[in-house]
């Protein structure tokens, strides 16, 4: 059954574009899976290393302009004589950049902040998005500023006189999302059951103790900023080469804060949590939208989902249902147990 | 018997202060390859200092500490543990949210052989290993005798429980010195024996020990040696049978004035 519901689940996304061919839909899915990726990555970090990386939409911004200036060209003046010049690379060679030029800066970053842990981590974090965002917004030899990058190119595989695959069309791109989706998902789950994931999760639960029997502190926490970062930069390049405008907006405060709800409500520290929190959380606005509520009163309802959602189920939503099933399982429905000794938070 | 067995820990002229007190003031002893050693004195003596200084938890000012020859000042924990000196701790430290078995597969962190990319790519050898490591964390649960908790949370666990399995995780890093700071204490009179006999098996698969500890009766019992500190000095170091007779000891415990009961 365990082994089977992955499977399920992911036949049932893909059967997506073949019944739902509103293209207004299928962009929300899409919107709602480049984030739900986001989300992945920074629960690696937030979930099972417990670092709060209130920075995270740095790795992201960065993976989206590293790949969307790949697939450009461009050239920047080092000093008034010299230039440097890229010309445009082949998109998906761009967007391999993209995640790797994030996983680097996840690194540098990892390497850098973690001499500090808790409050101190989250401000360094936050520091950097915002060197980040400041970069873009200036360089604008590099990035166009505010102007942003226009007419991002889009994905094509293949060549055109042989056998194109084009990434142009929405079905297709949904395809592309899940399939990337997928990989990291799969990847943080490999992760998560090895030893580099215990190593990980040893750390979140007391570092004290995780470094008396041998763990390296700093070493599990830079590979999972690495991991975690290129994985963001990855959800980045999808983002730019399916809007294919990139602006320094891509750096605003609230996109983390958004990924951090995802993952809180839907479970920090689970594999499935960043996905359902995910999806609920890329779907509601588009869900309020369509019931005829303002937007000025979304944002309201939104945080209104969010409060009641942390409030009544702090663990998420993933560990309270898995909670609920194990109880069911412990006490059939139909002897209902006199007194309910719950394991869970108080009510 | 101790004269034979070579020494494993050096501790030399070791100092430590915290701002203007003196927590650890020039201590220096040996550790004889396969004995168990306790540290023992009065509370604030510098006990749990020594341990720290010694596993990298703590920085100390002055002094050497010396492994098989091999310098353990300066070290990182992580890296400490990684040539074999294990410690645990005196408040019961634990990976609370995992299951027992957990906890001891953490505890086995050293005895991995995966490699990150190996780990991405679902190489078979990392499920090898993995099966490797949760025999390796059978056989540990066994030998402590918490086979049957395997499942349950480790802050699920009794007190007496918890405590092995601090232990079983410490065995679990594979440690040739291990360090044991109070590992008794809050535990009833049946889980004393029961933690006493656990000790006498982690000493026959030659492990050597160094212990912390305030109970008198475990400290007698277990000990092939004994170093009394009081405000971070060495004021006796000889079997149990010199400590329990010996002035400067007994001064420590209770006093300037000695014993004057019945008198």
């Amino acid at each position: 059954m365990t082994r089977w519901k992955p499977v399920l689940i992911i036949g049932f996304l893909a059967s997506f574009p073949l019944w739902l061919t509103s293209p207004y839909f299928l962009h929300i899915l899409i919107t709602t899976g480049i984030f739900t990726i986001a989300a992945m990555s920074l629960n690696l970090l937030l979930g099972f290393t417990g670092q709060l990386s209130l920075g995270h939409v740095a790795f992201f911004g960065i993976g989206a302009y590293a790949s969307a200036l790949l697939s450009l060209g461009f050239e920047v003046h080092v000093t008034e004589d010299v230039a440097l010049g890229v010309a445009p690379k082949p998109v998906w060679l761009a967007m391999v950049f993209g995640t790797l030029a994030a996983g680097l800066c996840g690194f540098a970053l990892g390497k850098i902040a973690f001499k500090v842990r808790g409050a101190y981590f989250v401000i360094v974090s936050i520091s950097f998005a915002e060197v980040v965002r400041l970069v873009a917004v200036n360089w604008v030899e590099l990035t166009q500023g505010p102007m942003a990058l226009n007419n991002i190119p889009p994905l094509k595989l293949g060549t055109p006189d042989l056998l194109e695959l084009s990434f142009l069309r929405k079905p297709a791109y949904f395809y592309l999302v899940l399939a990337i989706a997928t990989a990291c998902y799969v990847i943080i789950r490999r992760l998560v059951n090895s030893h580099a994931g215990r190593a990980m999760i040893a750390l979140r639960e007391n570092e004290p103790l995780a470094m008396s029997v041998g763990i390296d502190v700093t070493h599990y926490l830079v590979l999972a900023t690495v991991i975690s970062a290129a994985m963001a930069g990855a959800a980045g390049a999808l983002y730019a080469h399916y809007v294919r405008i990139v602006d320094p907006d891509i750096f605003l405060f609230i996109y983390t804060v958004i990924m951090v709800i995802m993952v809180v409500t839907g479970g920090k520290g689970t594999l499935a949590g960043p996905i359902v929190g995910g999806i609920i959380f890329g779907l509601l606005p588009e869900l309020l939208r369509a019931l005829g509520i303002k937007p000025e009163l979304q944002w309201i309802a939104f945080g209104v989902v969010m409060i009641l959602v942390v409030f009544l189920l702090p663990q998420g939503i993933v560990p309270a249902l898995d909670d609920r099933w194990k109880n069911r399982k412990r006490h059939p429905p139909h002897v209902k147990p006199s007194i309910h000794v719950g394991s869970g938070a108080p009510r | 018997m101790t004269s034979a067995s070579p020494t494993v820990l050096k501790v030399i002229g070791l100092s430590l202060r915290f701002g203007g007190l003196m927590a650890i003031d020039d201590v220096t002893f040996e550790v004889q390859d396969g004995e168990v050693l306790s540290l023992i004195g009065p509370n604030g003596a510098g006990k749990t200092s020594v341990f720290n200084a010694i596993t990298g938890y703590l920085r100390p000012q002055s002094g050497d500490i010396l492994y098989k020859g091999s310098r353990l000042s300066g070290l990182q924990p992580h890296a400490i543990a990684a040539r074999g000196v294990v410690r645990t701790f005196q408040k019961t430290s634990l990976f609370g949210g995992q299951t027992v078995f957990s906890n001891v597969l953490m505890g086995l962190h050293l005895s991995a052989r995966q490699r990150p990319l190996a780990i991405i790519l679902g190489l078979s050898s990392v499920a090898r290993d993995e099966r490797k490591l949760e025999d390796s964390a059978w056989d540990i649960l066994r030998f402590m005798g918490l086979e049957s908790h395997a499942h349950e949370l480790g802050s699920a666990l009794s007190y007496g429980d918890q405590r092995l399995l601090e232990v079983a995780i410490a065995l679990a890093a594979r440690p040739r010195l291990l360090l044991l700071d109070e590992p008794v204490s809050g535990m009833n009179p049946a889980e004393k024996i029961r933690f006493m006999r656990m000790l006498d098996k982690i000493r026959r698969d030659g492990t050597t020990i160094l212990l912390v500890e305030h109970d008198m009766r475990t400290v007698m019992d277990a000990s092939d040696r004994i170093i009394c500190l009081n405000h971070g000095r060495v004021i006796a170091d000889g079997t149990p049978r010199e400590i329990q007779s010996h002035p400067e000891v007994i001064r420590a415990y209770l006093g300037e004035r000695a014993p004057r009961a019945g008198g």
